[in-house]
């Protein structure tokens, strides 16, 4: 197999994780890594959704937890529960995150003419987070965008977040009970 | 414009070599102007002027910038008349030379695009020229500087040889980009040159390819110079040509002309080396490393590699036996604190890598001091010592702004005018002083000045003016010196366009702060006063002093810390809509609980405090204390951006890794000082 074709068949491997119930995808070139869920360190006056930063190698990355970040029901943090690692671009600047997901499914190839566009999905999901549906077989992934999915620069200033942040002074409950977001 | 420059996007790296070489030497033209003004009446200053003009003159002209080349022609005839002391240094000639500084700069900074005021540029081009028509062209010099030894030594003119040269480009010469013409415009340069062209070689026209060279010429050089500076002219195109230099006997008449245009090549090349060496330009991204440096790096990293060996073989051996195992034991300490030790010094070196001399930034204020001067009529002197300290390059990018407006400051404040001076009983011209310098772990630089001092009197009634001071308050004298720093304040009678509009100062203080640093101001009236500026050595590593507030670790920078105390609760009040009131020595520090400042788990009633301990830190000449459920060590803690992979958290300045891996916030303790008066009031109280 050349180089070309290999690059090629990366290209369309996803890296899949549960949500909710709900099988998502990332594209399996930006996954840096998969670890266990470790205590973070929180960090004030930030969005609800970011749990904190962690250690990853010497490099400060922060934790996002997906489950708040799309407004699903919050659960508590188990024994599958990961953090997918992750490489997003913004504005021409290489960013790594971690995402909390509920568990790491599967790695599916999936072409583009499997490829489906994003429906409107109502109030569950915000649609700017979502790159399209992939089908494999009868099932269906959603496949993320994942650049759109910590747009830091979108992110309001601390002090109104602060606000909005009253429910999650207990931050060590975090660990092993996701207390409800605001 | 009429320059054609270089556009090909491959000879940008080229261009930005050139363009630094350029600011390089227009530095060195400033400084030589400045000195020249200030009475230096060396010919040596005159000469360095004269080599950064011709540089940069036969850089524009080597990469076709024929703008600056035609613009720095005419700068350096007339350098050139002041070398030959035929026209005599005044100051209305510095000014003019200082002004093309200004225009050069400007059409150095379009090079790779833009424009700039080719009408002002083209105006102070005239009246260079017609500096030039007032020189008359006899041979007696004008009144002239005083002549030195120096000058008398040069005045001995020297034999001028006759040269002859046999130069043939190779067919290919032209495809380089080569010119025969920029070697002859370098060659008349030396001397008198008379061409000779050769045809011979020309094919007949069907053969002829435009694009080689079928021409030789046979040159004749009338200077007084050697072989080797011929050939050097010659360097650049070795490979596609050949040459020969003989020398004719003859004896030459014109004396005058070729003494200055010998010692002028013969200096222009050890000029240029002698620029590339100063220190990198501020705000490039680049920067120019001492190449001693980089060795002791290498030298770091070579001692590192064989402390990896000598654990590999310690480890190996170690799983032999037993025995064997306890002894290596004690090897593998040793080892390990040696790595310890080179981990250390290879920290230390790599941080020195960042390291400039101050003087980068320090070199921009004479300029600024001599237009300022001129322009408020007052006689200022720059004094500048301890300019070879050395900072982070970060934090002296930093630096550059605030202490531009201390000096505009102490000259537009500070300095009275030469009348008041006089009657004053002092010197007509004042003194400012720039002064850097090592104390403990961090780097003092001051601005002093000899000028009246701060006027407490006027300060006070300003600051009751605006309500920053209650009429029936008695502040001590250092805190009314103090209140220059604050938002809005600025006691000049009369706003200039040099300082007095009201910001500055405590634009100065946010500046310094924000990087670590802070600013000081002691004054005596009648006597001078002096801005003392306090920096951290570098901005990636600080003194922190850990602390613990819920299962959390969190680092404050030491410098900012003045003391911590143990809650005593009788010592706390708490005024209604302000928040929490601790008094220590008759004053009264406002209490931020870090707690609830930082959503942190038991934002517990005022009561738990007792037992606590209490942080005071000190910022924008506030005192603040933090409530902390307790101190840990203290340690160098090197700071993390968040915002590589995050962005900006407010009140925090970054994160760093402890020992144990985790990871700790470290506090930003010039944005604790807010929450007293605004938003962060509602934190303390929801």
């Amino acid at each position: 197999m050349s180089d070309n074709e290999k690059t090629q068949e990366e290209l369309n491997q996803y890296l899949t994780f549960v949500l909710d119930n709900e099988e998502y995808g990332v594209p399996i070139l930006s996954v840096r890594g998969i670890q266990g869920w470790e205590k973070t360190t929180p960090l004030p006056n930030s969005p609800d959704y970011v749990m904190g930063i962690i250690n990853l190698r010497g490099e400060v990355v922060p934790i996002v937890d997906l489950r708040k970040r799309f407004d699903l029901e919050v659960i508590p943090y188990g024994a599958h529960t990961v953090v997918i690692v992750v490489r997003i671009e913004q504005e021409n600047k290489q960013r790594t995150v971690g995402l909390v997901v509920d568990a790491v499914a599967d790695v599916h190839d999936i072409n583009d003419e499997d490829m489906r566009k994003t429906p409107e999905f109502g109030e569950k999901m915000r649609n700017e987070f979502v790159r399209g549906l992939g089908l494999i077989d009868e099932k269906m992934v959603i496949i993320l965008e994942i650049d759109e999915l910590v747009d830091w620069q979108k992110v309001p200033g601390g002090d109104q977040v602060l606000s909005t942040k009253e429910t999650t002074e207990d931050e060590t409950e975090n660990e092993l009970v996701a207390t409800e977001a605001a | 414009m009429s320059s054609t420059g270089i556009n090909d996007s491959g000879m940008d790296e080229i261009r930005v070599i050139f363009e630094t070489e350029c600011n390089d030497g227009l530095d060195v033209i400033e400084a030589g102007l400045l000195a020249l003004e200030g009475g230096d009446d060396n010919l040596d200053t005159v000469n360095d002027i004269f080599r950064g003009a011709h540089s940069i003159k036969g850089g524009a002209a080597t990469f076709g910038y024929t703008n600056i080349a035609e613009f720095t022609h005419v700068m350096e005839t007339l350098l050139d008349k002041v070398r030959a002391e035929e026209l005599a240094v005044s100051p209305p000639l510095v000014k003019i030379f200082l002004e093309s500084v200004d225009c050069l700069r400007a059409m150095v900074e379009t090079m790779g695009g833009g424009s700039y005021d080719e009408e002002k540029t083209e105006k102070v081009k005239v009246e260079l020229e017609s500096w030039l028509d007032k020189v008359p062209n006899s041979e007696s010099p004008v009144a002239a500087i005083e002549p030195g030894s120096d000058t008398e030594s040069a005045m001995k003119a020297p034999e001028s040889r006759c040269w002859k040269i046999n130069f043939v480009p190779k067919n290919s010469f032209l495809l380089n980009g080569n010119q025969p013409q920029y070697i002859f415009r370098a060659l008349a340069e030396l001397g008198k040159v008379s061409l000779k062209p050769n045809y011979s070689n020309l094919p007949p026209f069907k053969e002829y390819k435009p694009e080689e060279m079928y021409i030789s010429w046979e040159i004749e050089l009338e200077a007084n110079v050697d072989k080797a500076q011929i050939l050097e002219e010659f360097d650049w195109v070795e490979s596609e040509c050949l040459v020969e230099v003989n020398e004719e006997k003859r004896p030459q008449i014109e004396n005058y002309d070729r003494r200055a245009e010998d010692s002028r090549s013969a200096d222009s090349s050890s000029g240029r080396r002698k620029q590339s060496r100063r220190g990198a330009k501020k705000d490039s991204g680049s920067i120019r490393v001492d190449i001693d440096k980089i060795d002791s790096l290498l030298n770091l990293v070579g001692e590192m590699v064989i402390n990896q060996s000598m654990l590999n073989n310690q480890f190996n051996n170690s799983s032999n036996s037993e025995e064997a195992f306890a002894s290596s034991n004690v090897e593998l300490e040793q080892s390990l604190s040696l790595l310890e030790r080179t981990t250390r010094e290879l920290q230390e070196a790599v941080m020195k890598i960042r390291m400039l001399p101050v003087s980068t930034t320090f070199n921009r204020y004479p300029r600024l001091v001599y237009d300022l001067s001129s322009k408020l009529d007052k006689h200022v002197e720059l004094k500048i010592t301890g300019e070879n300290t050395e900072l982070d390059k970060t934090v002296l990018e930093k630096i550059g702004d605030p202490l531009l407006h201390l000096i505009r400051n102490s000259l537009d404040h500070g300095i009275e005018s030469p009348e008041q001076r006089i009657a004053a009983g002092k010197d007509e011209t004042g003194t400012i002083h720039l002064s850097a310098s090592h104390e403990g772990g961090s780097v003092m630089i001051r601005v002093s000045d000899d000028g009246a001092g701060l006027n407490t009197k006027k300060i006070l009634k300003k600051a009751i003016e605006k309500g920053l001071v209650s009429k029936d308050d008695t502040p001590s004298e250092q805190q009314i010196h103090d209140l220059v720093f604050h938002a809005g304040f600025s006691t000049a009678e009369v706003v200039t366009d040099v300082s007095g509009r009201g910001v500055g100062m405590d634009v100065v203080r946010n500046n310094i702060e924000e990087i670590g640093g802070r600013v000081d101001v002691h004054s005596e009236a009648g006597k001078g006063s002096t801005f003392q500026i306090t920096l951290p050595l570098t901005l990636a590593i600080l003194d922190g002093q850990l602390i613990q507030v819920g299962g959390e670790v969190y680092v404050i920078p030491l410098l900012s810390i003045v003391e911590t105390v143990q809650v005593n609760m009788d010592r706390i009040n708490v005024i209604s809509g302000s928040g929490i009131i601790y008094r220590l020595r008759g004053e009264a520090i406002p209490v931020v609980d870090m707690r609830k400042l930082y959503n942190i788990t038991g934002a517990d009633a005022l009561d738990s405090y007792e037992g606590k301990q209490l942080v005071i830190v000190e910022s924008e000449r506030r005192s603040i204390g933090l409530v902390v459920d307790g101190l840990l060590d203290q340690h160098q803690v090197v700071i993390k951006s968040l915002e590589t992979n995050f962005i900006k958290v407010p009140g925090i300045l970054g994160a760093t890794i402890l020992g144990d891996g985790t990871v700790s916030l470290i506090i930003d303790v010039t944005t604790l000082s807010a929450p007293i008066s605004n938003d962060k009031t509602n934190r303390l109280e929801h």
